[in-house]
This record gives C-alpha cells, structure tokens and sequence, in this order.
C-alpha cells in the first residue's frame, strides 16, 4: 500500500489538474501484433489497438469476440502472449497488474469490486487509506475526516450525485456503484482508464449519468477506453471505435465520419466487402495529427 | 447514526436508483434530535433493529430474574456476572475478529484450555514470573492461531474443518501438557490466583469511570469539530450531549453498584478496556479497514492491493492469542488448570455472544462491543437460571432460543440490505 505514497510523481499528473485539453491527441496506448492462445485456440491474432489522450475510444464486438481477453491483456490480469506494448512512448512489458497499474492504467471492471459493507469513503481509499502523520510510525490509524473530504470534492468535480460519501455502498443504485468506482480508479491519477461494460444493468437516467461522468474524465485529459456492447452508447460519447471481430482487428472508425450501419456491418461480419474506412491504414491519420501537433 | 441513513434508501426500493434526488432525502444527515428519534423509530418499525434488540433483551431478563428471585440485581451477584462474563468475553473479542472476516474458528474452547495448561505448567512446576507465564500463555495461543490460519490460507481448506480439527488437536495438547495429574493448581492468594479474583479500590473505580467519560468526550467533540469544519455530515450537539451523559449514568452506576459490595473487578476492567482496544483496532485503524474490507468482499480487497491471506492468518493469530488469554483469565477464576478448562459450552457461548450482540455471521459487519452486550445476555440467563437452581435444561434451551433470534435478526436486516 505504501507503494502508492512512495511512488515518484509521474510526468504529467501534474498538468492534468490544470485542465483538459493537454495533447489531445497524442497516442498514450499503442499495441501492435497482440496475440493470445488458449490451448488451440487463438483468442487473440495479430491486434492492434491505440487510446490517445483526451480521447474516447470505444472497443466493440460481439461475444468471443475477444474483447474481455484483450482488456485481461492491457491490464496485465492475463499478458498477452506476443506483441509489443507502448505507452507514452516507452515500450514496456507489464507482466502483472500491479505493473500496469504503476504505470498509471486504471480498470473498472464490470463487477467493480466494491466491499458492500463500507462505505463510499471507505471504498474509495481501500488499500491506500490516509494516515494520521503524528501517530503512523506507532499505530496507523486513519484519517477519516481528511479521506471523507477528499472523496466529496472527487466526487463532485465528476458530477456524481451521491449525496453522503459515509453511507454503504450497498445502499447505492447502480449508477452510483459505478461512478463510485470510477472515482476510485482516479485517486492513482491514471493517464488511461479502462471501463469495461460501465452502462451494463443500468436504467436509462443512470446511464446518461454514468455516459457525462466519461465525458468528463475525457475532458480532464484522460483517455477512455470504453468496452461496451450498446451502440448507442458508444455513439453518444466516444470519438473512435475499433472493432474486434474473432480475436481479429474488425475495422477501426471515427464516430464523426460513420454509420451504425457499418459498425454493425463491422461488428457482425456480414458485409465485409463494405469500405471498411480506417481499417486498411489506422495508422496513418495517427501520424499526421502527430506531426501537426509538434 | 450512520446505520440509520445507511438502512433509509433500502426501505423504499422502488423510488432508489432511478430517481438519485429522492434518494438524496433519505440520505440528508438528521439535524435535530427529534429527527434522529424519529428515524430510530422507523427503523425499529421496519423490523431492523440495531442494537436496540439487546438492550431490550437484557432489561427484559434482568427484570424476570429480578421478580422470581429478588437475589439477582443483588450487589454480590452482580460483582459475581462481572467476573464471570470476562472470561468468555476475551475470547468472544477474537471470535468477533473471525467472524468480521467471515470465517470461523472452532478451536477457541481448545487454545484456552492449552493457554491455561502453559500458564500452568511455566508457572507452577517450573517456577516462571507468574506475568511471563501469562506472555507465554498467550504468545503459545496466537502460534496455534498462525498454524491453523497457514493451513486455512495455504491448502484453501474451509475454516470450520481446519479448526474443527484444531479443536481436538489441541484438546490432546492441553491433556499432554496437563500431564498424569489431570490439573495443575494455582496457589490461592498467589499472583495468579489473585489477577481475576480481586478488584480495584471504589475510588480507584470512580477514578476509571471518569477517566473513560472524559475520553470519549474529548474523542466525540473533537472529531465532531473536525467534521463540522471540513463541511461533513455531524451529529447535532444534542444527540452529542446525550451520549456522552447516557455513557456517563451507566458507567457511574455500574461502578457505584460494583462498589457496593468489593469494587471493580480487574477482570472487569481488562475485558472493558480491551473491547475498548478492538473497537479502536477494527474501526480506526488501517488494518481494521483492511479486515472489513476482506470480510466484506475478499476480491475487491485484493484488487486494492491488500495481502488478502497475510490478513486471514493474522485474525486467526489474534483469534488464538484471545482464547489463550481467556483461558488464562478462566485458570485464574478457578484457582487451576484443568482438563475440562476450555471444554463444555465455552466455545459455543462464546461464538454465541459475538452473534446475539450483533456481529454477522455473514462477514464484514459488526463491532467489539457486540463481545461485551452478547455476553451481558448469556451471562445474565446463565447466572440467573444458577440462582434458581435451574443449571442445565432450561439453561440451554433459553441461550439456544435467544441465539436463533438473534440469527433470524441478523438475516431479517440482510435482508433489508439487499432489496
């Protein structure tokens, strides 16, 4: 737990406190040739895949997809097996979770991992709770009112309606569970975060909450990678889309310039003689923006 | 307090989730004390009733006890159930710790007879410091503690048959250590034999009682301040007040009746300042927070980074170590180490208390105090049914009825919970 603390300050946690907007654009996640084998089976073949800053990416497909294996892949809960993985520029091999967590990747997994029986305050500092600095060499013993003030203004700058940070988390809806969880994977400062299904069994309201809550992390120079099966989701909020379609790159599409009509087309394999657009160079409008910027 | 607003949203299950602003009433933290009584009585109405239910229970027992036989709320008998509940109350403190990590631990009644039969045979045959025994003792309870909890963490075998193992392993060890005399006697008017039986100066009471008001207090208002200031939910002063004064009455009439016939008995105070101990452990400290959160739900806590399995071995440490001190306390008691020391019901009041005082079965919630009110019920029943010379049947079957009660409260608000 002290590894939080202790860790040096990243380059760029600092700026991002500043506001959004901080080299938008510039690609922070880069696969190329992911692969992943169960057995005889090729979960994963050959994958590429970019998140850029203050960007949403919205990763789709249908089930056996390979969407969940190539998540387990990012955040290091199951390494791919080949592949090379550059993030802000270095290529790293994360081989655990923890790795990729230091890293400054956040997951949200789509059971969230929350403990029922804290409360919101509790959740959100488990594992790297705030000490009392006089009394911590003797006992740790938290401070509560500093954590629980912390949590609120989290909080609030994500526009959560959660009225009271001290109450259980089991007494929450769904959409509070899931911006509960959310915020607890900003407390690392993470330059990319993963949300894996975030608007799955939630009602409408929640979601349009839960879908403002991904914007705002976007706007706060953030890049989101949103796992989803709801279209309309994924066209409410995201700029990009890649598609994986049997462990295979199925198409990549900017949201501006597409239909739902050839996501689906993407998504499902049934017309994949249609002008996959990006599919064929995803990399190169990369390279230009890049070369723009600096 | 916080239980309170935590249970308001589940009352109304349909207006939660969809519409987070209603939600957001139920949440509002009461300003007046009105407001707070109120909602207690809400609470209360729903069926969740909080430690209320055994308050209730021990008032209603007291009271029957008190009219059949006008010896029960007698001064001497009262100092007499203080002494007694103390010694299963060490133990029930560790079997809080276990059961806030939804695991169980069978070997108790065991480790504080082999506690007791260390103490025993350090002390007596090889002529230890009476209080390096007690160390050893306990130190000897939280080895076996470790063992069974590698055991439990490293083969992932369930608890209740580690432990349930455990409970005769150990059985066997507390016979071998005991030896061919069957007990080891300890002196009366020695150090041992005086730690339990005697108890503080009245003064020295009224002295403690202070002390303990004067604590919570400057706890209550300080942290009540820091709140305030920091723009956080805080309890209104009135609802402080009274606390403070109700804590107050209680421990001074405690004390007074105490008193009344030889003073606070230290095993009184050891058992009071312990659970004092564990509250402050499980509920301000970071590896309290930790033992909730593995309770609560062990993936989310490995996923934060908790060493999930080095915090099981440690509860199941600790379980040991109280046991042992519990038996310690009990040798003491009975002026010897026994055989049957740690046998008969021990183990199973003991697991009873925690549970009828409110600590779930189920993992992640409850408190200490759950040890001291659980064994105020058992021990009341027990020694009022002594008094009527009513040792055994009726005994067994009024602890078991109240147990199932408290069970059946315990699953009735989870189920609240959930909805």
């Amino acid at each position: 737990m002290s590894a939080h603390s202790e860790r040096p300050p990243e380059r760029g946690a600092g700026d991002r406190g500043a506001g959004g907007g901080v080299d938008v654009g510039r690609p922070l996640l880069e696969l190329t040739g992911v692969s992943k084998r169960f057995g005889a089976v090729n979960a994963l073949a050959d994958i590429r895949f970019t998140a850029r800053a203050g960007e949403i990416v919205a990763l789709v497909g249908d089930n056996g997809a390979g969407k969940s294996t190539l998540i387990k892949a990012i955040s290091g809960v199951q390494p791919a097996d080949e592949g090379t993985f550059v993030f802000d520029g270095q290529r790293v091999s994360p081989k655990a979770p923890t790795d990729v967590t230091r890293l400054g990747i956040a997951t949200v997994y789509q059971d969230l991992a929350l403990a029922d029986n804290l409360d919101v305050v509790g959740n959100l500092f488990l594992g790297r709770e705030r000490l009392f600095e006089s009394t911590r060499r003797i006992v740790p013993l938290m401070d509560k009112v500093s954590m629980a003030q912390q949590a609120k203004e989290l909080l609030a700058g994500l526009g959560a309606r959660i009225p009271n940070v001290l109450s259980r988390v089991e007494s929450l809806s769904g959409g509070q569970r899931q911006a509960v969880a959310i915020a607890r994977a900003l407390l690392g400062e993470p330059k990319l975060i993963l949300l894996d299904e975030p608007t799955a069994a939630l009602g409408v309201t929640q979601t349009a909450h839960v879908l403002e809550l991904t914007t705002t992390l976007k706007r706060r120079g953030l890049a989101v990678v949103l796992i989803s099966h709801n279209l309309s989701d994924v066209f409410a909020v995201a700029d990009r889309i890649s598609v994986l379609r049997l462990g295979r790159n199925g198409g990549d599409f900017t949201v501006a310039d597409t239909t739902r009509e050839a996501v689906v087309a993407a998504i499902t394999g049934l017309a994949a003689d249609t002008p996959a657009t990006a599919a064929a160079a995803p990399g190169q409008p990369t390279a230009s923006r890049q070369g723009a910027d600096t | 307090m916080t239980q309170t607003q935590a249970h308001g949203p589940a009352a109304s299950p349909a207006t939660r989730g969809e519409t987070p602003d209603q939600g957001a009433e139920h949440f509002r933290a009461p300003t007046s004390l009105g407001e707070i009584v109120s909602m207690r009585l809400r609470a209360l109405r729903r069926g969740d009733l909080g430690s209320s239910a055994v308050i209730i229970a021990t008032v209603l027992i007291w009271v029957i006890f008190q009219s059949i036989n006008s010896e029960f709320l007698a001064d001497t008998n009262l100092h007499n159930l203080a002494r007694q509940i103390s010694y299963g109350g060490l133990i029930s403190l560790g079997v809080v710790m276990i059961l806030l990590l939804g695991e169980v631990d069978l070997s108790i009644g065991s480790i504080s007879g082999v506690g007791a039969a260390v103490l025993g045979v350090l002390v007596e045959h090889d002529g230890w410091n009476p209080y390096l025994g007690i160390l050893a003792a306990i130190v000897a309870g939280a080895i076996l503690g470790t063992a069974q909890g590698l055991v439990r963490t490293k083969f992932n075998v369930p608890s209740f048959i580690v432990t349930l193992g455990g409970l005769l392993l150990f059985l066997g060890l507390q016979l071998w250590l005991l030896g061919t005399n069957g007990s080891i006697r300890f002196p009366f008017g020695g150090a041992i034999s005086n730690l339990e039986g005697s108890s503080v100066t009245p003064a020295a009471g009224y002295g403690l009682a202070a002390l303990a008001v004067i604590g919570l207090a400057a706890l209550t208002i300080t942290g009540r301040r820091r709140r305030q200031r920091a723009g956080l939910a805080h309890d209104p002063v009135g609802l402080v007040a009274v606390k403070i004064v109700a804590t107050a009455v209680v421990l001074f009439i405690v004390v007074w009746e105490l008193n009344r016939a030889i003073g606070v008995p230290i095993a009184l105070i050891i058992f009071l300042v312990l659970a004092a101990g564990f509250w402050a452990l499980i509920t301000q400290t970071r590896y309290g927070h930790h033992v909730l959160a593995v309770g609560g739900n062990a993936e989310a806590a490995r996923r934060a980074g908790i060493k999930v399995n080095r915090i099981r071995v440690s509860v199941f440490a600790i379980s040991g170590a109280m046991a042992a001190a519990g038996g310690v306390m009990s040798a003491s008691y009975v002026g010897a180490a026994s055989q049957d020391l740690g046998g008969d019901t021990i183990l199973l009041y003991s697991i009873a208390a925690a549970v009828i005082g409110g600590t779930s079965l189920f993992g992640g919630r409850g408190s200490a105090w759950s040890a001291v009110t659980g064994w105020l019920v058992i021990g009341s029943i027990y020694n009022g049914m002594f008094l009527l010379n009513l040792v055994s049947d009726l005994q067994y079957m009024v602890i078991g009825a109240v147990l199932v009660a408290a069970v059946v409260v315990d699953s009735v608000s989870r189920r609240h919970r959930t909805t």
